[in-house]
């Protein structure tokens, strides 16, 4: 399959998940520009994390109007694929490809650490080859973190079952000790109601390897590849569909 | 046509959680201010416009918030638009 991983100006977790494209996965990778306005046939577009734009105004908030992004909304829109981590997901936020918002870690402090996050649904083309509450160990580094919503959004969302990973302790219980940043309801991370957009604040494409960091991560980019071909190595397997929380 | 200068106030709306409006409230009390019975911190955007008439400005203002300044889902903003001191 065909990974496209857009840089804007500030991204600098891009390489790393190009790098994990082809070198741990084995598929084409396709740097894009977030100049560019066309996303050259991939598969799956990321939104690498890092700081673009500066993080100025809003984390996001400027990265939102590159050229790029038509041609993300155009893409979401006819079904495709899209993953936003960390800054990704900020990203993806302020364009109102996802719900809700990050904002200030309610600490006020960055925070650098390995969290666990709960799978909570497998009916995502991102957890397709996950079970529900598997855990999965994925580092975290940002400031800006938090996920807000007004209550009647968060209660649409978990009735829709758009919570796709909520952060929790070892044993998996999601305890205000094991929020990192205070997200509401510990939400790590939710997609959109189609299901084919993604944001999370852990980066799974820096636990890709046993070396470095476990490979937790790699369970979301193996998914995706399943996903996609699903239909071709016979036997076409429907996402499960499973209940909420 | 004389310029323009629009304030934009941008607050954290009544719900969301402040941890910056926490932490100096926090802080102003520890100086012994115990009176501040809350603190929001917000932003303040100072715009200068050129070739716009006053009745439109209030107009266009509030749609450069809806569309960047401002995020509907986490904040609220005030705008005044005044004319430019010479």
């Amino acid at each position: 399959m065909r990974w496209g991983v857009v840089t804007f100006p500030g991204s600098n977790d891009d390489r790393d998940v190009l790098r994990v494209a082809e070198r741990v996965l084995g598929d084409e990778a396709v740097p894009l520009w977030h100049k560019d306005t066309d996303l050259r046939g991939v598969d799956c577009v990321v939104l690498p994390g890092g700081f673009a734009y500066g993080d100025y105004l809003r984390c996001g908030a400027l990265a939102r109007f590159s050229p790029i992004m038509e041609a993300v909304r155009a893409h979401a829109a006819a079904g495709g694929l899209v993953l936003g981590t960390c800054n990704g997901f900020q990203i993806l936020c302020e364009a109102g490809l996802l719900p809700g918002a990050l904002v200030r870690n309610r600490s006020l402090r960055f925070v650098c650490d390995v969290v666990t996050v709960r799978v909570e649904r497998a009916d995502t083309p991102f957890t397709y080859g996950c079970r529900v509450g598997d855990l999965l160990a994925l580092p975290i580094k940002h400031g800006e973190g938090c996920w807000v919503a007004d209550e009647a959004t968060l209660a649409a969302l978990e009735a829709a079952g758009q919570v796709v990973f909520r952060y929790t302790d070892r044993a998996g219980r999601a305890v205000a000790e094991a929020n990192p940043n205070g997200s509401m309801a510990n939400i790590a991370g939710v997609c959109n109601s189609e299901r084919n957009v993604l944001g999370l604040m852990p980066h799974p494409e820096h636990a890709v390897e046993r070396l470095v960091g476990g490979e937790d991560g790699l369970r979301l980019f193996r998914s995706v590849q399943a996903w996609l071909g699903r239909g071709a190595a016979g036997g076409r397997r429907e996402p499960t569909v499973v209940p909420g929380p | 046509m004389a310029g323009l200068v629009a304030r934009v106030v941008v607050t954290p709306k009544r719900g969301i959680l402040d941890p910056q409006g926490k932490a100096v409230q926090q802080a102003l009390h520890t100086l012994g201010f115990g009176e501040v019975a809350d603190v929001r911190v917000g932003k303040y955007v100072e715009l200068r416009l050129r070739d716009l008439a006053p009745a439109e400005a209030e107009a266009r203002v509030r749609a450069m918030c809806e569309r960047l300044l401002a995020n509907g889902v986490i904040e609220d903003f005030r705008v005044d638009v005044a004319a430019e001191r010479a």
